[in-house]
């Protein structure tokens, strides 16, 4: 039987799948609600001096009639009174005492964090969550982003929070830095306990050509935002990834971005996450997608042998290198099924205009040839084909040894002579 | 209703009472679909096109709202690309040869979409075209159907003016008076002849029948070349016994009394028809006699199922709103009481295999039987245009058919050319319009030729 319990940096929960602070942890009962339908923990919409927000403040990319493929916002930090949150933080724990509740904070003084760290310590919350990801609005005065990109002034705060705080602290990363690892680095030293990332990439998500105006647009205005959902989740997978593999960061992850499923989730876990936070798939279909997340997970934890969810945290990061230590000499090719192709030549334009023109149409049928003698293996033509499993990569025994490029500088600089790694294809077509 | 010309359609017509099989899509239908369409390379659906629409680019276009653009690629290739939208056999077509079918997916609802660009392009009077400048030539083009208007425009954009001659009160040939309502009613037909002289340059006479109003010598001698386009005759009549009572009417008249006569109706006695004939304009006839409300109507053809020239899928539809088919069967005599038809005697037929050729049709003997119906159409062909082509000197047929050089339109009287019905027999508006501007590359040339 497979557990998906979780004890992240001392949290307790009951699984790792945790609403991320967001408009889905807005309230205490909505927060109860996605109890309910399963999730194990969440983190309380940021807390902090009181604001007001805009309307509108969510835009959205679609992508050939798929709505939400990235989504962003111009929302600040929660704009309810700090006494009813914290309330209801009491309130929820006292009712669900086994789910993880997280308050998540930004504030700017080493008062005003003191006082509101006690505050949120006091009416229960497991966990606190630093807030120096938000990339808008907030980092205008010098908080969120504006914290997390000064990795200095990242550890600094984390500090404060550490020496006040009686539970555990998180610190949440932007991911709009050139190098994720040195805030990370930074909180890790100054004694968090954890880290999540990503929080929002700053963006632009359109512009309403008609009116020549920013979207969201607010009256006749629009501004920067954060750029979230399924679109975002590579960027997230690589940096979770980074920080995986960081000696320096020796603390558990919470992975973010673009979750959606449990295949996106467990693809977090394998690189390092131990806990993921889920927001915009829930703003777009609701609390009860973690119904599928928590079945999902726990089928392919009974088919993989695994009976904890620690046992395939960073399953993945072993195979996460180099560019320079890559195979050179690895090869595949294309190879077309010719009962499954259906003609409509997808991959012959795909080559042929964006790749290495190695497929041709043949007369007297629409299924095209590769020329494997040219093929360079890139697998462009099998992300265009349609049809599953009609164009598949396969491999070739060149017989040629594993050579990578750092094996190949190093052995020319022992004075060797091996020969030049890889595949030659010198065509020329006019 | 047009501006380039004036015509009034009756209010009344009993083309009014039949719906749109393919209603138009709404905005946010196209976009979706539009964006199924994987955009092949050397699109069979392309290629599957008598006029070539690059189908793939105007479905990206309307992908991306533009729409205008989408219409462009359509009409550039096919002037008139609204009505073949419509009206064209998209199932033996473009959608018929769509990949998504060897993935056992709906294909791309391609006539659909097309009739979204293109109707957008009548409904603003979009004007995409401009005429050639001046050649000084001028063109008689006989007939005003598909394959003059295609033929006409192509002309304009080579700078030719034009003038078309219709014996018709209306414009369009058979997309006017001939289509299938659920398909394309009149007023659309006109609307898209509209459209289509926008470009200017083209002169529509009306009521002008060529041989009586004007006559052969005298358009040769006025103009610098001739197309003709006047697809075919009269219906061929039934030759059964007792044929000539009120009741029997042959299938191209009764469409298009159906569609063009103001107030016309099938008496409210009728209950039954028969309709004799296994081509396209049978199986229209049926199902336009089903969704009038008629009981019983019955297809009567002397082959079987599997030997009727028309569409199967026209068919298969026919069939699926009610109507019956008699297969192996023969009308030998219309019955009748005081001038009403009362019913059809039959004989059952078999098939004798020709060595090398179609099966002949037998009767067989002591098998007849009455068919009760009280109305008759006889869809059984319609007669070549012989005596026009008669006076055209030197003009070459075959089998009635005008015969011409396929690359280029020309007959065999070089000021002369032909396209369409007239040429092929009777296909689609599809096979007119390109066989239009097919002509008009081919006069164009001549003209060259004469310098």
């Amino acid at each position: 039987m497979s557990d998906l319990k979780v004890n992240f940096a001392g949290i307790k929960s009951p699984n790792p799948f945790w609403l991320a602070s967001a408009p889905p942890t807005n309230s205490g009962a909505q927060i109860m609600r996605a109890f309910d339908e399963g999730w194990g923990g969440a983190v309380w919409k940021t807390l902090g001096q009181p604001i007001t927000n805009v309307s509108s403040r969510f835009g959205a990319t679609q992508y050939r009639g798929t709505r939400i493929v990235g989504f962003n916002n111009i929302e600040l930090i929660t704009d309810r009174p700090l006494e009813v949150n914290l309330k209801e933080i009491t309130e929820v724990k006292k009712r669900y005492p086994n789910n993880a509740v997280i308050a998540s904070i930004m504030v700017e003084t080493r008062e005003e964090w003191k006082d509101l760290i006690k505050r949120c310590v006091d009416a229960g919350a497991d966990g606190l969550e630093l807030n120096f990801g938000c990339p808008h609005g907030m980092c205008e005065r010098g908080m969120g982003s504006a914290v997390g990109q000064e990795p200095r002034v990242c550890g600094d705060i984390t500090a404060w929070a550490v020496e006040d705080s009686t539970v555990p602290v998180i610190v949440k990363l932007t991911p709009n830095v050139g190098n994720i690892n040195l805030p990370a680095r930074a909180a890790a030293a100054s004694g968090a306990r954890a880290l999540s990332l990503i929080n929002t990439i700053k963006s632009i998500i359109g512009v309403d050509l008609e009116r020549g105006v920013l979207l969201p647009r607010v009256h006749e205005l629009g501004t920067n935002g954060g750029y979230c959902g399924p679109a975002v989740k590579p960027i997230a997978l690589f940096m979770v990834g980074q920080l995986g593999k960081d000696p320096e960061v020796n603390i558990p992850l919470s992975g973010i971005g673009g979750i959606d499923s449990w295949r996106d989730a467990l693809e977090f876990i394998f690189l390092g996450a131990s806990t993921v936070q889920v927001c915009t798939a829930v703003m777009h279909r609701g609390y009860r997608i973690v119904r599928d997340m928590l079945d999902g997970t726990e089928r392919f934890m009974k088919d993989h042998g695994y009976e904890t969810i620690d046992q395939m945290v960073g399953k993945a990061l072993p195979s996460y290198t180099d560019w320079g230590h890559l195979d050179l000499n690895y090869e595949v090719v294309a190879e077309i099924d010719s009962e499954l192709c259906i003609g409509c030549q997808l991959c012959v334009t795909a080559c042929r205009d964006g790749a290495h023109d190695c497929i041709s149409t043949v007369e007297g049928t629409r299924v095209p040839v590769v020329d494997v003698e040219q093929c360079i293996g890139c697998n462009l033509c099998h992300h265009v084909c349609p049809v599953p499993e009609c164009l598949e990569m396969v491999e070739v025994d060149n017989g040629k040894e594993p050579m990578s490029w750092k094996a190949y500088e190093a052995a020319l600089a022992r004075g060797e002579n091996p020969p030049h790694p890889g595949k030659s294809t010198h065509q020329t077509h006019f | 209703m047009a501006i380039n010309f004036e015509i009034d359609l009756p209010e009344e017509r009993l083309e009014g009472q039949l719906p749109d099989h393919k209603p138009p899509m709404t905005a946010h239908e196209v976009v979706a679909e539009a964006n199924r369409c994987l955009y092949c390379f050397d699109a069979p659906c392309t290629a599957a096109c008598p006029t070539s629409v690059d189908v793939p680019e105007f479905i990206r276009q309307l992908s991306t709202e533009n729409i205008e653009g989408a219409a462009k690629t359509i009409l550039q290739s096919n002037i008139l690309g609204y009505s073949c939208a419509r009206v064209c056999p998209v199932d033996v077509l473009c959608e018929g040869s769509c990949v998504y079918h060897q993935l056992n997916e709906k294909p791309i609802a391609i006539g659909r979409l097309q009739r979204h660009a293109t109707e957008f392009a009548l409904d603003t009077g979009l004007r995409i075209f401009t005429p050639g400048p001046d050649s000084g030539r001028r063109v008689a083009l006989i007939g005003a159907g598909p394959a003059s208007l295609a033929c006409a425009f192509e002309l304009r954009l080579l700078g030719h003016s034009c003038v078309l001659f219709e014996a018709r009160p209306t414009p369009g040939g058979l997309n006017t008076n001939g289509i299938a309502p659920y398909k394309l009613p009149a007023a659309d037909a006109i609307r898209e002849v509209d459209h289509l002289l926008d470009i200017g340059g083209i002169e529509l006479r009306m009521g002008a029948a060529v041989g009586t109003e004007v006559t052969i010598g005298e358009l040769l001698q006025d103009f610098d070349a001739v197309f003709v386009g006047v697809g075919l005759g009269l219906d061929t009549p039934l030759s059964a016994a007792g044929a000539e009572v009120e009741g029997v009417v042959g299938a191209v008249e009764w469409i298009e009394r159906m569609k063009l006569e103001g107030g016309y109706t099938i008496p409210g006695r009728i209950r039954s028809v028969a309709v004799i004939g296994g081509g396209n304009s049978a199986l229209d006839v049926v199902r336009e006699m089903v969704e009038l409300g008629i009981e019983n109507v019955t297809l009567v053809y002397r082959r079987d199922e599997a030997g009727m020239p028309g569409y199967g899928h026209e068919w298969v539809k026919a069939k699926q709103w009610g109507a019956r088919g008699l297969w192996n069967t023969l009308p030998s005599a219309v019955l009748s009481e005081n001038g009403a038809v009362t019913g059809l005697r039959c004989v059952k037929t078999r098939l004798v295999a020709n060595e090398g050729g179609r099966a002949s049709v037998e009767t067989i003997a002591g098998s007849e039987f009455e068919l009760q119906c009280e109305m008759v159409v006889a869809a059984i062909g319609q007669s070549k245009l012989t005596e026009l082509f008669g006076a055209i000197p030197g003009l070459e047929l075959d089998g009635g058919k005008v015969v011409i050089d396929v690359l280029s339109g020309q007959t065999a009287n070089e000021k002369v050319f032909a396209g369409g019905d007239c040429v092929n027999g009777g296909k689609e508006v599809v096979n007119a319009a390109h066989d239009g501007k097919v002509a008009a590359r081919g006069i164009d040339a001549y003209f060259k030729s004469l310098q």
